[in-house]
C-alpha cells in the first residue's frame, strides 16, 4: 500500500508537532521555577562571598538586571541555538559540563541498562510463563523487594560486600587516581578511550570501577521490566491466536517461546524509552552514592552551592533528554506497530 | 418473592447500604491464592509500622537526637550491643531509636502528600475529563510535560527552592512530593471519567435533566474512585522511597527537626569504607520493608479490584442430571 508511506512520515511530522509545545511548557516551567526562588540568581550563589558592585557587575554582564520578559525570550532563544548557559560558581559551560560529565553518565546508564534488561526480560518471561508456581512467586518477589529497594542503599550494601569485606572492587569513581590522570581522553566514556589507546591494565582498573555502580542501578530498575513483561506474557498467553496455535496442534514450547515471548516483549522497547527518566533519576542517587562524576552527582555539587544557572541548564539538558527518548520511542514504536498510526 | 424483598429493602435503606459496603469488600475476601497472601502480608507489615509511629515515644529507648544519658556520652559508631541494640552512628545517637522515630516522619509525610494530591489531582481529573474542552486540553499538556520530568529531579528542584522560603521540613518534603504526584491522579481519574462519561446511565441521568454537578457527584465519582486506593497505596510506596532519596541527597527534613531513614543511609556512605554496616543497613531495611509492605498492599488491592487480574476461589457447581442430559445430547 502506497499511503503506508506517507502515513508514518504523517505521523511523524504530527508527533514532532506535538513535542513543540511539550518542550516549551517544560522550558517555561523550568524558568519559572528558577525565578520564584527568593532574590536573584546571582545574589543567592554568590552572595556574601564578592563584594556588591562585583554581583551587580556579573548581573548585568548576563543580563539578570532586565525585564522578566526580556530574560524569558533571551532564555528560549539561547536554548534554541543550543546555547545552555555558564555556570555562576566555577564559570564552566553547561555545554561543557554535558560533553564531559554527561559521557560519565551514559557509560553507567547505558551498562546499567544492559543488566535490567537482561534481568528483567528473563525472570519477567519466567514469572509469566510459571503463572502462580513458585518460580512466578520467587520472580515477582524479586520484582517487589527490588522495587522496594533505593538505589542508594543497594549502592551501600554492595559498597560494604564487594568493597570493605571481600575486597574485590572498587567503591568509588569512575578510575584510579594514576589511571584518571595519565588516561588520554577521545570520547570521555572511559571504556571506549582505554579501547582507543590500547591500554588494558587501564581497561581492567575502569571496568571494574564501573560494575558495582551500573550493576546497582541496573539491577533497581529491571523491576520495572519484570513486572511489565511477566503482565504482557499472561496477558498474550490469553490470546486468541494462541488458542489457535494450540489448536493447531503445535506443541506448547514452540507456543510459548515462539509465538507467546515474541509478542510480550514488543512493549518493552516502549518502557525502555519511559525507564530513561527513571534512570536519570536513579543516575542522580546512584553517581553520589559511588562519587560517580556524571551530571547527577554534578548537579547536587551546583544545588549545594546554590548556583541557579547551573542547576537551571542542566535540568533544561535533562528536560530535553526525556522529552527527546519518548520521541524516538514512538518513532520506533509506529515502525513496528503499524496500528499506533492511524 | 420479589415483592416482600424490594418492601424489605426499602424500609430498611441500611440495611442495604451495608450490604453495598460487603459487596465493595466482597472481591478482598474472595481474594485466593498468592493475591490474597499478598493482600494480607502487606496490610500487616503496614499495619505494624502504623503503631511502631503512633507508639514511638513508648518503645523507642532514646529520643531520636540523644546522644547521652545519665550524664555519660554514647561511644560513636559502636557495633550493635546490648545497650545499643542496633548500634550507635557518627553523631552518638542510637540507631534503633531514629529508626522508630523515623517512622513517624516516613509516615506524616507521605500521609500529607498524599492527601493533598489526591485533594487536588482528583477534583481537577474529573473536571477535566467531564467537560472537556480548552481547559482539559491545557491541563494535559501541564501534567504530561510534568509525568515526562524525571520526577526525582522535579522534586529535588522544588525542594531545593522552597527549602529557601519555608525551610527544611515536613512540608517541604510533603510539597516537593505532591507536585510530583498531583498528574497521576489527575491522568488516572481523567482518562477513567471520560469513559465513565459516555456510559449509558450517565447519559441517562443528563437525559433526566440531572446538572452536572450532580451527575459528576452522584454517578461518575463513585465509579472513578474505586481506583483511587490501589493507586494511593503503590503511591504511598513511592512516596517513601521519593523522601528516602531526597533524604539521601541531603533536601529531606532538617537533621535537628527529626530522623529519616535516607539521610541516615546517606551518612553511612562514609562509614561503609571502614566495614561498619550497622549506620547504614537497618534504616535501608527500615525503608526496602515499609515500601515491600505497601506494595504489597497496593498490589493486593488492585489485583483484587481489576477483573482482569483477579482469581476468585473455585465454587462447586452443582449442575444436576441436566448436564448429563446436554451431554447426552452433544
Amino acid at each position: 500500500m502506497a499511503s503506508q508511506g506517507t502515513s508514518l512520515r504523517q505521523y511523524a511530522l504530527t508527533r514532532i508537532a506535538l513535542v513543540i509545545p511539550m518542550v516549551l511548557i517544560l522550558l517555561t516551567l523550568v524558568f519559572l521555577l528558577m525565578r520564584v526562588a527568593p532574590g536573584d540568581p546571582i545574589s543567592s550563589s554568590l552572595g556574601g562571598r564578592v563584594p556588591q558592585e562585583e554581583v551587580e557587575r556579573i548581573k548585568a554582564e548576563l543580563g539578570y538586571d532586565r525585564p522578566i520578559y526580556v530574560q524569558y525570550a533571551e532564555y528560549l532563544a539561547d536554548i534554541a541555538r543550543g546555547d545552555f548557559g555558564t555556570a555562576i560558581t566555577d564559570r564552566r559551560e553547561i555545554r561543557d559540563i554535558i560533553k564531559e560529565n554527561g559521557a560519565a553518565t551514559l557509560e553507567l546508564t547505558f551498562f546499567a541498562m544492559i543488566v535490567a534488561i537482561v534481568v528483567g526480560v528473563l525472570f519477567g518471561l519466567l514469572a509469566g510463563r510459571y503463572r502462580d508456581t513458585w518460580i512466578d512467586g520467587g520472580g515477582r518477589l524479586f520484582g517487589i523487594v527490588i522495587y522496594a529497594m533505593p538505589v542508594f542503599f543497594l549502592g551501600l550494601m554492595a559498597q560494604l560486600f564487594f568493597g570493605s569485606y571481600l575486597g574485590w572492587l572498587p567503591t568509588s569513581d569512575r578510575a584510579s587516581p594514576i589511571v584518571d590522570a595519565t588516561l588520554e581522553t577521545h570520547t570521555n566514556i572511559y571504556t571506549i578511550d582505554t579501547i582507543i589507546n590500547r591500554d588494558w591494565d587501564a581497561f581492567v582498573d575502569v571496568s571494574k570501577h564501573l560494575i558495582l555502580p551500573a550493576v546497582t542501578l541496573g539491577l533497581v530498575t529491571a523491576g520495572v521490566f519484570i513486572r511489565l513483561v511477566r503482565v504482557n506474557v499472561i496477558r498474550t498467553m490469553k490470546d486468541d491466536y494462541i488458542e489457535a496455535a494450540r489448536a493447531r496442534g503445535i506443541d506448547e514450547r514452540s507456543v510459548v517461546y515462539h509465538h507467546a515471548f515474541r509478542n510480550a516483549l514488543v512493549p518493552v522497547i516502549t518502557i525502555v524509552g519511559l525507564t530513561v527518566a527513571l534512570l536519570l533519576s536513579g543516575a542522580v542517587l546512584t553517581e553520589t552514592t559511588f562519587n560517580w562524576p556524571g551530571i547527577g552527582k554534578t548537579l547536587i555539587d551546583y544545588l549545594e552551592n546554590r548556583d541557579y544557572t547551573a542547576v537551571q541548564g542542566i535540568v533544561v539538558v535533562f528536560a530535553l533528554i526525556v522529552v527527546l527518548a519518548s520521541l524516538i520511542i514512538d518513532f520506533v514504536n509506529a515502525y513496528i506497530d503499524p496500528r499506533i498510526r492511524y | 418473592m420479589a415483592v416482600p424483598a424490594q418492601a424489605d429493602s426499602a424500609r430498611v435503606p441500611s440495611h442495604r447500604r451495608l450490604g453495598r459496603l460487603r459487596r465493595t469488600l466482597a472481591p478482598i475476601s474472595d481474594a485466593r491464592g498468592m493475591t490474597r497472601t499478598m493482600l494480607w502480608l502487606g496490610a500487616g507489615i503496614t499495619l505494624a509500622f502504623v503503631l511502631i509511629a503512633l507508639f514511638a515515644p513508648v518503645i523507642a529507648p532514646y529520643e531520636f537526637d540523644t546522644f547521652r544519658a545519665n550524664g555519660q556520652r554514647f561511644p560513636q559508631l559502636e557495633a550493635p550491643s546490648s545497650d545499643h541494640l542496633m548500634g550507635t552512628n557518627v553523631q552518638s545517637t542510637d540507631v534503633l531509636s531514629r529508626i522508630i522515630w523515623g517512622t513517624q516522619t516516613e509516615l506524616k509525610v507521605v500521609l500529607v502528600s498524599l492527601f493533598f494530591s489526591i485533594l487536588i489531582g482528583v477534583p481537577l481529573g474529573l473536571f477535566s475529563g467531564y467537560f472537556g474542552g480548552k481547559l482539559d486540553r491545557v491541563l494535559v499538556l501541564l501534567m504530561d510535560a510534568l509525568l515526562v520530568f524525571p520526577f526525582l529531579l522535579l522534586a529535588i528542584v522544588i525542594a531545593f527552592l522552597l527549602a529557601d522560603k519555608v525551610g527544611q521540613g515536613i512540608l517541604t518534603a510533603a510539597i516537593a512530593i505532591t507536585v510530583v504526584y498531583i498528574p497521576l491522579y489527575f491522568r488516572v481519574v481523567r482518562n477513567h471519567t471520560i469513559s465513565i462519561r459516555e456510559e449509558p446511565f450517565v447519559e441517562a441521568a443528563r437525559a433526566l435533566g440531572a446538572r452536572p454537578l450532580t451527575v459528576i457527584r452522584k454517578y461518575v465519582f463513585f465509579n472513578v474512585v474505586q481506583n483511587v486506593p490501589p493507586l494511593a497505596t503503590l503511591n504511598a510506596a513511592d512516596a517513601i522511597l521519593t523522601l528516602a532519596a531526597l533524604g539521601f541527597l541531603g533536601y529531606g527534613i532538617q537533621p535537628t527537626d527529626g530522623a529519616e531513614w535516607g539521610y541516615d543511609v546517606n551518612r553511612a556512605v562514609s562509614d561503609a569504607a571502614s566495614g561498619i554496616w550497622w549506620t547504614g543497613l537497618f534504616p535501608g531495611l527500615a525503608i526496602v520493608l515499609l515500601v515491600v509492605g505497601l506494595t504489597l498492599l497496593g498490589e493486593g488491592l488492585s489485583e483484587t479490584i481489576n477483573p482482569v487480574l483477579r482469581k476468585r476461589a473455585k465454587v462447586d457447581v452443582d449442575l444436576g442430571p441436566a448436564s448429563e442430559h446436554k451431554a447426552d445430547v452433544e
